[in-house]
């Protein structure tokens, strides 16, 4: 057995696989397919202020080698989180970590001032990056200005790790992880879904109820793969890659490209035993290429 | 009474073609299958094809537990569809199962009515079986556009007596099932009404039934992504806001929904 052991700042992961938010639940989902404290952590369901119903149905659509979402950020909000949901993630022995997401500042920094209350909630992911939202979510996600504010302000609140999951919908997405990195960051997380839209020719009506929504799944992997490449080039702290992901060798793409750990998204819905699946897939490569610890990969990407 | 999803690859048995775009699957598993019940469903998958990226959520048309073995009504719609729709004695589809909630069953002695629209007669096959090992009885009203798309009545008309419609009068009552009579007089014959079929059709029949102060219970079928609650895909609009229907139904109370628009 390879060392799988990674580190983001202060959160000691026991192997680089997490499952990216809205994509596993809050894990218990997930109870009866894996042990969950096989993985390195979990990402669950994004937390706002206050309770959001998210948007009408239809909010999916299948389309080739992916899926487009409008889910719009449904939760309960955060008191309900911290009353009855945080108590039973509690039960897990890795690391849980929240996703936190806002349409002000304000809001933002009150998920993150409740959420650093929470022992066994090590980090964040502060979520400037949703494209279903009609207010916040995306839109401080691209722009530099907007993104170091939002930023900055959760580093006042916050004590643990700050995790800023960025936009893919931006000109130019290693700015932006300059920009966060600079605000106080202690790593990005990257991509959330690239704005996307399908339409039904037969009723000549959009698929989604809001037009547009978020693509992710295998589709959108090189892509995804890209932009870890360019931002892992760009910032000192470190990168988590998610885009497409779907076995081992996804996952191990995005570690020689920079990634210090990989979250696991669509692929959740079509196997919910995949992130052990390749957990085990990137012990097997280790192994067979002689490597003592996954962190000989990480950004080891031949170039010349 | 939560019962272990399982993710299972299935062996087809037997493939019953009922019509140019509807097939039966009956299929068994090396592994004993999970108890099944009436109204839950199963996530297939159709393998990864371009068109074909997601399972597809499919009724649990029938179980039987001595021989180990489960059947899927399957209507082919799309790519997807037509994979699993295709598959012959001998292959193999991947499945998780057992998904959602599941009917509710009337007491002993009860008498209760099954209505089902198109491919709606999906789940009414094991919900009449499992109706009649409650002690209760039922009659089943089927609908569809024409006589071709009357599917099971054979199987039906074995559990409890079978009343048909078709919009074109080429079997049964011309008409939709709300067109039939039995639908006039369901607080003087039956305890409960069932549906499942097309948004409108179960709108229609919740609509009757709770003018006529009698319980529906209702089957939806949402687009959905994962099939377990996690992606929040599929969700209906209900009293207490949006529910999953992969969860929290696919069974629901008439009166919990508002239906769409």
């Amino acid at each position: 057995m390879a060392q799988l052991n990674v580190n983001i700042d202060k959160l000691k992961l026991a192997n680089p696989v997490l499952t990216a938010s809205g994509t596993f639940g809050y894990g218990f989902e997930f109870d009866d397919f894996i042990d969950v404290n096989d993985l390195g952590g979990i990402v669950v369901k994004a937390t706002t202020e206050e309770h959001r119903e998210g948007n009408k149905y239809p909010r999916m659509a299948e389309t080739p080698h992916g899926m487009l979402n409008a889910v719009g950020l449904q939760n309960k909000g955060i008191k309900y989180f911290r009353d009855e949901i945080y108590p039973k993630l509690r039960k897990y022995s890795t690391n849980v970590i929240a996703n936190v997401s806002g349409s002000t500042v304000e809001s933002y920094v009150a998920v993150a001032r409740e959420m650093n209350q929470l022992d066994h909630i090590p980090a964040i992911e502060l979520n400037i990056s949703c494209p279903n939202v009609k207010e916040g979510g995306m839109a401080f996600g691209t722009s530099c200005a907007s993104a170091q504010e939002v930023t900055k302000a959760v580093r006042e609140v916050y004590d643990k790790t700050l995790i800023v999951k960025l936009s893919p919908n931006v000109t130019n997405i290693a700015d932006i992880a300059l920009a966060v990195e600079e605000s106080g960051a202690d790593a990005v997380s990257l991509i959330n879904t690239l704005l996307s839209m399908a339409i039904d020719i037969r009723t000549q009506r959009p698929v989604l109820s809001t037009i547009t929504g978020g693509l992710s799944g295998p589709a959108v992997k090189p892509v995804a793969l890209r932009m870890v490449w360019q931002v892992a080039q760009a910032v000192k702290i470190p990168v988590i890659g998610m885009g497409g992901i779907t076995n081992a060798e996804d996952a191990i793409e995005f570690l020689l490209a920079g990634a210090t750990a990989i979250e696991v998204g669509t692929a959740n819905f079509i196997d919910p035993q995949v992130t052990v699946k390749i957990i085990n897939g990137i012990n097997e490569y280790l192994e067979h290429t002689g490597c003592q610890s996954v962190n000989e990969i990480i950004g080891a990407l031949k170039t010349k | 009474m939560h019962t272990k999803k399982q993710i299972l690859d299935l062996q087809v048995i037997k493939h019953t073609s009922l019509n140019d775009h509807h097939a039966v699957l009956t299929c068994t598993s090396e592994k004993k299958l999970p108890t099944l019940l009436a109204g839950q469903f199963a996530e297939i998958s159709a393998g990864d094809t371009a068109g074909t990226f997601l399972r597809r959520p499919f009724s649990i048309h029938d179980y039987n537990k001595d021989e180990n073995t489960v059947s899927f009504l399957i209507q082919i719609k799309g790519n997807g569809s037509a994979i699993i729709g295709s598959l012959q004695p001998g292959e193999y589809m991947n499945v998780i199962l057992p998904l959602g909630n599941s009917f509710s069953m009337p007491a002993q002695g009860e008498k209760v009515l099954l209505t089902g629209g198109g491919c709606g007669v999906a789940p009414l096959l094991l919900l009449a079986k499992s109706v009649i090992a409650a002690g209760a009885s039922c009659d089943i009203l089927i609908g569809a556009r024409d006589e071709d798309n009357l599917m099971e009545t054979e199987e039906l008309s074995e559990l409890g007596t079978l009343f048909t419609t078709t919009e074109d009068g080429s079997e049964g009552i011309q008409g939709f099932v709300t067109d039939h009579p039995v639908m006039q007089e369901l607080k003087e014959n039956y305890s409960k009404v069932y549906s499942c079929g097309p948004d409108p059709m179960m709108k229609a029949v919740a609509t009757i039934a709770e003018a006529s102060g009698v319980d529906c219970e209702v089957s939806l079928e949402n687009t959905m992504a994962c099939g377990i609650g996690a992606c929040l895909c599929c969700v209906t609009e209900t009293t207490e806001g949006h529910k999953c229907v992969c969860t929290d139904g696919p069974v629901f109370n008439s009166k919990e929904l508002k239906w769409h628009n």
